[in-house]
């Protein structure tokens, strides 16, 4: 059996000496993994990278075999962004989200239309974190994981880390996170909007991942990378 | 078929790259019948090369003294440090001849998915040795990929407080290519790349 479609590489991992077991999100197969032969060599290197828009065409005996991918560059988009740490850094941090929550083989075609859209934000806008942090958000809202931030609307809110529910005020204590209002209703962020943003999806975005990794170093990279413009308000996005 | 011990070598060779069980067999083959040409020296030097060649403490580089005759090597530029993700990147490097410094192997590229973070690499040396002073310019010869991009970033973040200017080895063209055979990357990276002539 075989199928072709869109999509975009998440990751590649070096399989024996010149296979590389490739994972894809796929616009109508959501995540799948595939073999590719030759994809340790130089030339598929240029291709398996994070964030590179490919033609794939999957190929197996069985559906339920890992089968093997053959696949044609369509948009070298990693390429775009290699000069610039803070915009590579997002294209890593994303991939790795998706590859790390996402199940394996189930379509998610808004997830993908997101994501590829981000990827193309990230690489041209200047205001890219703040569609960065509600990407996030977005995502964990398509997995079930996001917190019900429906009441919440200017002022003064705050999200419980226990139970996703929002509140005015420091409602939660301990378990309390500051929601910057541009998650709820859109319109501009500052550095430190974008920081609180990433401290509560970042919180949210770890339950969905627990089962599969403990930690995204990647993501934490990327924070830390854009705490650096955040520190003037002294918010500390390192647990 | 052969006896062990053959059996043995033979799949001992098939664990080498390059080689598969076939291709091992073959080898085995060669070196049996050319026993004093080549079984016997070669296996001298693997175990004269298992005894005595190590990690250098400075460099990381693999050579049979220590420190590596790179760092020994009081003609080469010490002020400048080339810092490489393997020892083939610095065996590459030798090749070309064309740089006369120092090395850093790190000892391969940050990776989420392989679970290398920044302890499982030789930064800590490197910022080390870039501390100690006499250091003048650090090249990031990293791969032109996001692993080795996103390791390149974090290394000039580090070494943005010590003082030292960083480069990083250009990227683009390749010597005797044609714009009709570029992938689309390396073609983007080039035209962002470029730099006025004459």
């Amino acid at each position: 059996m075989d199928w072709t479609d869109t999509a975009i590489v998440l990751s590649a991992r070096r399989h024996g000496e010149t296979s590389a077991v490739v994972h894809l999100f796929t616009a109508e197969h959501g995540r799948h993994a595939g073999l590719v032969r030759g994809g340790a060599g130089r030339r598929a290197r240029s291709v398996l990278q994070p964030g590179n828009e490919v033609q794939a065409t999957w190929r197996a005996r069985l559906s339920e075999q890992l089968g093997w991918f053959t696949l044609e560059m369509t948009n070298a988009r990693a390429a775009t962004v290699l000069d610039e740490p803070a915009r590579l850094a997002a294209f890593a941090a994303a991939a790795e989200i998706l590859d790390a929550a996402l199940p394996e083989r189930e379509p998610h075609a808004a997830a993908y239309t997101a994501f590829r859209d981000l990827l193309v934000v990230v690489a041209a806008q200047p205001d890219w974190p703040a569609d960065y942090a509600r990407w996030e958000l977005a995502l964990l809202r398509e997995l079930g994981f996001a917190p019900d931030l429906s009441g919440a609307g200017g002022g003064n809110w705050s999200v419980s880390t226990r139970t996703g529910q929002a509140e005015v005020g420091n409602a939660f204590g301990l378990h309390s996170l500051a929601v910057p209002q541009f998650l709820v209703t859109g319109g501009p962020a500052s550095d430190d909007d974008v920081a609180a943003a990433l401290k509560v999806t970042g919180a949210f975005l770890l339950r969905a991942v627990h089962d599969q990794r403990v930690a995204l170093p990647g993501r934490t990279r990327l924070v830390e990378r854009l705490a650096r413009g955040a520190t003037k308000s002294g918010i500390n996005l390192r647990p | 078929m052969s006896g062990t011990e053959i059996e043995r070598l033979i799949q001992l060779l098939a664990k080498l790259p390059g080689l598969g069980p076939r291709s091992a067999r073959r080898a085995a083959l060669t070196l049996i019948r050319k026993r004093d040409a080549l079984l016997v020296p070669l296996a001298q030097a693997m175990e004269h090369a298992a005894a005595t060649v190590r990690p250098c403490p400075v460099c990381g580089n693999l050579d049979s003294a220590s420190p590596c005759a790179i760092c020994a090597d009081g003609r080469r530029d010490a002020a400048i440090l080339c810092v490489v993700e393997d020892v083939a990147d610095l065996w590459a490097m030798e090749r070309s001849g064309a740089f006369r410094g120092r090395y850093h192997v790190l000892g391969g590229t940050l990776s989420a998915l392989a679970g290398i973070g920044p302890d499982d690499l030789a930064i800590g040396q490197l910022l080390a040795r870039v501390r100690a002073g006499g250091i003048r310019e650090v090249i990031l010869a990293t791969n032109a990929t996001v692993e080795g991009q996103t390791t390149a970033h974090y290394l000039a973040d580090l070494l943005a407080d010590a003082g030292v200017p960083v480069s990083q080895l250009a990227h683009g063209m390749p010597m005797g290519g044609e714009l009709d055979y570029l992938d689309d990357g390396t073609l983007g990276w080039a035209l962002k790349s470029r730099k006025p002539v004459g």
